[in-house]
């Protein structure tokens, strides 16, 4: 869809588009191609010159234990964050669905955690989580379960799944619930004169007919898990014990900032750059994908 | 198939009464249409005895069973949908199967009474396109198809046509006669329009503001309506209403004409239709014509009677020519005069 | 609902309401922790339920110089370099991409689908991607520990351009039409018939871009050394980490609370456009 009328040709579009077009340049193409000029370099260790090696630093990375390693993690830190938030919305979406009068109370009530930032939902679970004084480890250690995520891999992953998870749930609450809204009445009411129950209806009708928004929540809660994530992992566990939640992001800002190793970074964060594409294309094509009624 | 049977039915929301008592019988195998303007409580009815909406008092009997607290799923109804609530994700043939899947028919059962009903409605070639893929004449087939698949002792129709162009409304319209006909199913159709409402139904119950107003044939609806509301809403064009008095077995008009009929005293609104007026030099209606709308098979004529601002409708069948501004008299056959009492709007003769 | 089955509706609210526990519980834990004094927030089990201390915390933190033992700006200074911030860039990114998208679709000049595609490509390359050559930049251009640089790399955005070009194309084209009759030249058409037609989806993009800048962590915690910079987000890091030392708990999750408080609001008190500005820039 285009317009059929403009403005007659001037300076003026230029100008309009001027700065975005500078700031796009200077602080996007800019870094970004730097990024790429710099994933083919190798400095020598005492920063004095620099070789320009191909792709050397990216063979590099794919050999290393510790990079395949996080890509694993990132792997299953993404989907577990995206099941556990997903199916946790669903249930909620699907049983507030079902609300006549209140549902909006009810919306109220769980949406607003997308406001927290993520470093703040993760400073306030290591609080709970906290094995000497937080509440949560306190019942867990009264149930007979020793909790202390400081030391223990799997329970720092644990930690930050749940943090993640529980603030991307207004999110997914919200995209499902408008989803199932959208169903119109009376296909629901259809489907219970022919003798379909609340839950059959539920897996029949409803599941199927918002299958168009699970996938673009999938995307969307990966692209969340790989990239925004980044301050529950910094503020909880540094990427800790023992590299136990060191995903991708927090690897690139680690080996560049902390670790000074631009060209490894350099690498890692050109490999970012064509995951993130690869997602956005998904998602952009959840777009023609729509159900109608 | 089944008598269904409401008993001073009555509906709340919150502290405002939509339905105020509706009662009435449907026979086995009778085609009722519920007919009212909008917001005249036609479709809560309707919701109501489909289980979609609560009782608020009184009952629905489908049957021998009263059906109050039972849930749709139980009344064995079918029902077909303004929009015809078709499931986007299912083929044609899962839409009609679904019921009959869930109720646990086997494979060959269902596939036999799908195609059956398929080739009923002729959508032998559509069972495997999705609704999308069809036209809205062919998906309001589909949700019939869903209905009769079902083999109810009740269908209930929801405005389906409403969605529909003109001209396929007129051809549905006949093919939901036949079929509700061949079939014999007990039938509740909801609909605001009363062309509808005339060609479909067995009977009609005519419904306005929450209350009945009539219960009965087209014919007796039309012929002899028991209200005011009834008479100026079921034919087209509207019936005239006239305030007259009547006076030893003559209607006085406003402008003191004297129409014979009618017995006893009193004030009263005189209803006539429009189709009922005949052209008479000497008769007693006497309108002074404002405006002619040709219509080729009949002419309206609009004007006012003589003497009043009452503005009039008469039609005449064929082609007329009259001048604007000339008197033109009528009369009115005994048997055409409606008579209602002025202040309940009640008929009276 | 279809069914009406009272135990089901009782159960339907039942489950909405642990829901609702489950995602509460975290911010009451740390209400509580905000309402305690630091000895008690020591003491093994932790309080489930407020104390009294909590206007004395309020002002500890708003005024105060940060948990004993370490020296960082009074809270009150983080939430204003937050505020800056986060209206910066919900402004910026709004004023800019107006006018390009304005540009986009009501003129025809070259390269327009070049610009088009620059501006997409932004979309694809999130800060956490890009950190250390975009850091190089910020830092020769003198934009460390500034709100400039705070707020102007993070201004360009492809949604914000998308969405305001979606709006304008649901725009009749007879409005240019009867707008350049009336002899309105670009500016005020953009500024008499574009921008009040566009005012609501500005609001709702506003309320989804100040959450954006509030909440930003990462860059911030690049580009600001000086802790007169500090933004509220990112302190809540350095406190936790001085919590090893200093547990003082009580005013650590009055921080957090302070810092949530914002948006949170804003999410709550606008909740239409909330919902509308996160709907549309998503699809």
């Amino acid at each position: 869809m285009l317009k059929r009328v403009h403005f007659p040709p001037s300076v003026l579009p230029y100008l309009l588009v001027a700065p975005q077009i500078i700031i796009t340049l200077v602080f996007f193409i800019w870094p970004a191609s730097q990024a790429l000029w710099q994933s083919m370099l190798v400095e020598d260790a005492f920063g004095l010159s620099t070789e320009f090696v191909w792709f050397e630093n990216f063979q590099a990375l794919f050999r290393d234990d510790q990079y395949i390693g996080a890509f694993k993690r990132t792997a299953f830190f993404s989907l577990a964050v995206a099941f556990v938030s997903m199916s946790f919305s669903l249930v909620l979406a699907g049983f507030a669905d079902r609300v006549v009068r209140g549902a909006i109370v009810y919306r109220t009530l769980l949406i607003w955690p997308y406001a927290i930032a993520p470093v703040l939902a993760g400073a306030l679970w290591v609080f709970m989580f906290n094995p000497t004084l937080g509440i949560l480890a306190y019942g867990l250690e009264m149930l007979g379960y020793e909790w202390n995520h400081q030391l223990r891999g799997g329970q720092a992953m644990a930690l930050v799944i749940m943090a993640a998870s529980w603030k991307q749930v207004a999110y997914n609450f919200l995209f499902y619930l408008a989803a199932m809204q959208a169903i119109p009445r009376s296909v629901i009411e259809a489907a219970a004169i022919d003798g379909a129950g609340p839950i059959r209806r539920f897996w029949t009708i409803i599941f199927p007919l918002i299958s168009p928004t699970t996938f673009f929540l999938l995307v969307i809660n990966a692209v969340y898990a790989f990239f925004d994530t980044f301050g529950i992992i910094h503020a909880v566990t540094q990427g800790g014990p023992a590299n136990a939640t060191t995903i991708l992001v927090y690897k690139v800002y680690n080996d560049g900032f902390v670790g000074l190793d631009l060209g490894g970074s350099a690498a890692q964060s050109v490999i970012l750059m064509i995951l993130v594409i690869a997602m956005t294309v998904l998602q952009f094509r959840y777009i023609e994908r729509k159900v109608e009624y | 198939m089944a008598k269904i049977r409401l008993d001073n039915l009555r509906k709340s929301y919150g502290g405002t009464e939509v339905l105020h008592g509706v009662s009435g019988e449907i026979e086995d195998g009778e085609l009722v249409v519920i007919v009212g303007p909008s917001g005249c409580g036609k479709s809560t009815l309707l919701r109501m005895i489909a289980g979609l909406e609560t009782v608020t008092a009184g009952e629905i009997h489908i049957g021998e069973r009263m059906v109050n607290g039972l849930e749709p799923a139980r009344r064995d109804i079918a029902m077909v949908f303004q929009n015809y609530a078709l499931y986007p994700h299912m083929t044609v043939r899962q839409n009609m199967a679904y019921g009959l899947k869930i109720r646990g028919l086997p494979k060959e059962e269902i596939n036999r009474r799908v195609e059956e009903a398929a080739d009923i409605l002729e959508l032998r070639e559509y069972l495997e396109r999705k609704p999308r893929q069809l036209s809205g004449g062919q998906r309001q087939r589909v949700a019939m198809g869903r209905a009769i698949v079902r083999d109810p002792q009740v269908f209930l129709f929801d405005e389906p046509l409403s969605n529909l162009d003109a001209k396929l409304r007129v051809q549905m319209r006949l093919e939901i006669r036949k079929l509700q006909k061949r079939l014999g199913v007990t039938s509740i159709y909801v609909t605001h329009d009363q062309v509808e409402a005339m060609t479909l139904g067995d009977r009609l119950m005519v419904l306005n503001g929450g209350y009945v107003e009539q219960f009965g044939t087209p014919i007796e609806v039309y012929e002899r309506p028991q209200t005011v509301f009834v008479a100026g809403f079921i034919g087209s064009p509207a019936m005239n209403f006239l305030p007259a008095e009547l006076s030893d077995g003559h209607v006085v008009l406003g402008n003191g004409a004297r129409v014979p009929g009618g017995a006893g005293e009193g004030e009263v609104t005189l209803g006539l239709r429009p189709e009922h007026l005949v052209a008479d030099e000497d008769g007693p209606v006497r309108v002074r014509v404002a405006l002619m709308e040709q219509l080729g098979a009949n002419t309206l004529i609009h004007g006012v009677l003589e003497g009043t601002d009452q503005e009039m409708v008469v039609s005449l069948h064929g082609i007329r020519d009259i001048a604007e501004g000339e008197v033109m008299g009528f009369s009115a056959p005994q048997d055409a005069l409606h008579l209602f009492d002025r202040r309940s709007g009640r008929r009276i003769n | 609902m279809v069914e009406n089955r009272p135990w089901l509706a009782f159960f339907t609210h039942v489950v909405l309401l642990i829901g609702i526990a489950i995602i509460a519980l975290p911010i009451w834990i740390t209400f509580v922790a905000a309402t305690h004094d630091e000895i008690r927030m020591t003491q093994v089990p932790l309080p489930l339920l407020p104390g009294d201390q909590f206007w004395v915390n309020l002002k500890a933190t708003l005024f105060g110089r940060g948990l004993s033992g370490t020296e960082t700006a009074p809270v009150w200074l983080m939430m204003l370099n937050s505020l800056v911030m986060a209206l910066g860039i919900a402004l910026g990114k709004i004023a800019i991409s107006l006018l390009s998208a304005f540009a986009i679709v009501y003129f025809r000049f070259p390269f327009r689908m070049g610009f088009f595609w620059m501006i997409f490509i932004t979309l694809m390359l999130p800060v956490e991607v890009r950190i250390v050559p975009t850091f190089e930049v910020v830092a020769q251009l003198g934009l460390l520990n500034s709100y400039a640089g705070l707020t102007i790399p993070l201004i360009a955005s492809a949604t914000a351009t998308f969405m305001f070009r979606q709006v304008f194309l649901t725009i009749p084209d007879e409005m240019l039409e009867s707008a350049r009759i009336d002899g309105a030249g670009p500016m005020r058409f953009f500024f008499d018939i574009l921008l009040p037609l566009s005012r609501t989806n500005i609001a709702a993009l506003f309320v989804i871009l100040f959450i954006y800048g509030w909440n930003q962590y990462l860059w911030p915690l690049l580009i600001t050394t000086d802790s007169d910079m500090t933004t509220i987000v990112m302190s809540i890091k350095q406190m936790l980490e001085a919590a090893e030392q200093s547990p003082q708990w009580n005013i650590i999750m009055m921080t957090a609370l302070l810092a949530m408080l914002p948006p949170v609001l804003v999410v709550v008190l606008m909740q239409k456009l909330f919902v509308k500005g996160l709907t549309e820039t998503e699809k």
